[in-house]
């Protein structure tokens, strides 16, 4: 009754552009309360957000992302090789090695739609379990017999936990072109794809060892509410990571950026992804997302420990991480 | 108290006020925002995208490169179309003015689409008249007219809708040239509307479409339809300034004398296959 009510009211003051002066003191009236404030009861889901640059009722914006990759999916790993040029490959290879998983580490890669840091995650493990096994066979070269005696028992006992990826993603489009990938690189095992929103996660408290999250984060309506559920999630001593645009810190630098992400990157998108606009919420999203030092306050506002970020590329991207004691 | 609810009311209606001051579409913003079409949302029309000198620079460019790797991305020959045609459009909406007819067509601002069109209607006329012969096209053919996609990158509102009636008097074009949709047909018509309108894309179109033709249909393009296409687009009245809605039941021998057009010297088949 109430939703039904709010939505009248609404569909009231829009029509009611024309003569707003006439309707002003009656809208008003008819509210009863102080109808400007965002934090009255009756119109609390009329607080706006921003999309891009434009400010929508914060019910729209979800929609409106989920619109916006929807369309993009199919053409969304060369659109990002176009943008930025190849360059993304080593942000992602780079939030790896900040990572430094070892193996029997679980991940939960949020809006991780493509599989890209999973794909990378299981790699890294793999060679890294490569390594290790590679030196414990080099320093046994010489073993003695209560040595091997000793392997022998202990081999079938002790099988160390394998590693395992989650990616969870709000969208479907996205989850499908991601799993395809998985199926054509053959990497199936241990990775699991599961459609979940990063403000309300499917999974039990203290699951995963790593949180990432990577170019997603500035598409979430509540990003305070997406930090909480990463600290729910992780397991005490779990990391948080997110690798996100940023502010460039080089005055020069910043221009030249900005010249090229407003000026070339919807152009890209027009031409090769036959979509301008899904491109311009993209660079627009960019420059509305909060600086390293703003995000690193709410990340520790949300409960994570020695948060610390690290700026890529001039300060274009730049990875954050934090830690649930 | 009441001044500052009013306030608070009047920034907020500013944002809305704004928002429809820019894009003469009120009814969609009244519509339900939750399927909110930002058609409306920046711009001079529906489905207007403002662009910077260098973006359009960039699109046309870009549009040219990808429409010539597939030939089959429209949207890519419509962008260059958009973003290089500002001249000719300038030119062919002056034409469009100077004649009584194109005028009407300027005022009223017809669109070809199937939801405006009276299939049942047309296909009730006599053989031979337009309105038929059009029909027949479009079946022969397997297309229809609702396939033409929107101008975004015009930046006037007066001249998107020149681009956009060319875009949509294509079809009739192949009719009243006799034109089928195989390669070979194409190409004839866009020779023809490069003489006409002097459209950058169609004279790219018309340089680059007989690349993709065998030997034969090459030989006849040279011979007889490419001079017999190049003689009418140069001599025919200005195709866009006709108000061909209310012509369907003109017999198609009439109005191709009025546009001083003469039919066509070979007749091409219509195939259904895609040949080169």
């Amino acid at each position: 009754m109430a939703a039904s009510m709010r939505l009248l009211v609404k569909r009231v003051i829009r029509l009611s552009h024309g003569n707003f002066n006439a309707t002003a003191a009656g809208v008003s009236g008819r509210s009863g309360c102080c109808w400007g404030t965002t934090s009255c009861c009756c119109f609390s889901d009329d607080r706006s957000t921003h999309f891009g640059f434009e400010t929508v009722p914060e019910a729209e914006k979800a929609k409106r992302v989920y619109k916006v990759f929807e369309n993009v999916a199919q053409k969304y790993d060369i659109m990002n090789d176009a943008m930025s040029l190849g360059i993304h490959r080593l942000w992602k290879d780079s939030l790896l090695h900040v990572m430094n998983p070892q193996p029997g580490a679980q991940l939960l890669d949020v809006a991780g739609g493509t599989g890209d840091i999973a794909f990378r995650f299981l790699e890294y493990v793999r060679s890294q379990q490569e390594r290790q096994r590679r030196r414990s066979a080099r320093s046994m070269q010489t073993p003695s017999w209560q040595d091997i005696s000793n392997n022998y028992s202990t081999e079938d006992e002790e099988r160390p936990q394998e590693s395992r990826a989650v990616v969870c993603d709000i969208n479907k489009e996205m989850l499908k072109v991601g799993k395809q990938k998985g199926d054509s690189m053959g990497i199936s095992a241990g990775l699991s794809w599961v459609v979940g929103d990063a403000e309300e996660l499917p999974f039990d408290d203290d699951q995963f060892d790593i949180y990432t999250i990577a170019f997603g984060i500035r598409n979430v309506t509540h990003i305070d509410q997406a930090l909480q559920e990463a600290l729910r999630i992780l397991k005490p001593g779990g990391r948080f990571l997110c690798l996100e645009f940023s502010k460039v810190t080089n005055p020069v630098l910043a221009r030249l950026y900005d010249a090229y992400s407003f000026q070339m990157i919807p152009v890209l998108g027009e031409v090769i992804a036959g979509d301008w606009k899904s491109y311009q919420y993209l660079v627009e999203s960019i420059h509305k997302f909060p600086d390293q030092e703003a995000f690193k306050h709410m990340i520790e506002d949300a409960g994570f420990y020695c948060v610390q970020y690290y700026n890529f590329t001039g300060g274009v991207v730049a990875i954050h991480s934090g830690f649930k004691l | 108290m009441w001044s500052c609810v009013g306030k608070r009311f009047q920034r907020l209606n500013q944002r809305h006020y704004a928002l429809i001051c820019k894009a003469p579409c009120v009814q969609q913003l009244c519509s339900s925002s939750s399927e909110f079409t930002d058609s409306c949302y920046n711009g001079l029309y529906p489905g207007h995208i403002p662009t910077t000198p260098i973006q359009k620079a960039l699109l046309a460019v870009g549009s040219g490169v990808a429409a010539l790797q597939d030939p089959y991305r429209h949207d890519m020959v419509a962008v260059l179309g958009e973003t290089t045609g500002h001249l000719a459009l300038i030119n062919l909406r002056d034409r469009m003015r100077n004649d009584p007819e194109g005028y009407t067509i300027l005022i009223e601002r017809p669109r070809i689409r199937l939801s405006t069109l009276d299939l049942s209607k047309m296909a009730s006329l006599p053989d031979g008249s337009f309105g038929r012969e059009y029909l027949r096209f479009l079946e022969d053919n397997h297309v229809t007219p609702d396939t033409r996609a929107d101008v975004k990158f015009v930046d006037d509102e007066e001249l998107a809708y020149v681009m956009q009636r060319y875009r949509e008097v294509h079809d009739l074009l192949h009719t009243l040239l006799g034109m089928p949709t195989n390669m070979l047909g194409e190409v004839a018509v866009k020779w023809f509307e490069a003489a006409q309108t002097g459209l950058p894309m169609c004279a790219l179109g018309a340089v680059l479409g007989p690349l993709r033709l065998n030997a034969r249909r090459l030989q006849s393009l040279f011979t007889s339809l490419g001079p017999w296409a190049l003689q009418n687009g140069r001599r025919a009245r200005c195709v866009l300034s006709v108000f061909y809605e209310r012509r369907w039941e003109q017999s198609l021998e009439d109005l191709r004398e009025e546009l001083n057009i003469k039919p066509p010297p070979v007749i091409v088949a219509a195939s259904n296959k895609r040949s080169t």
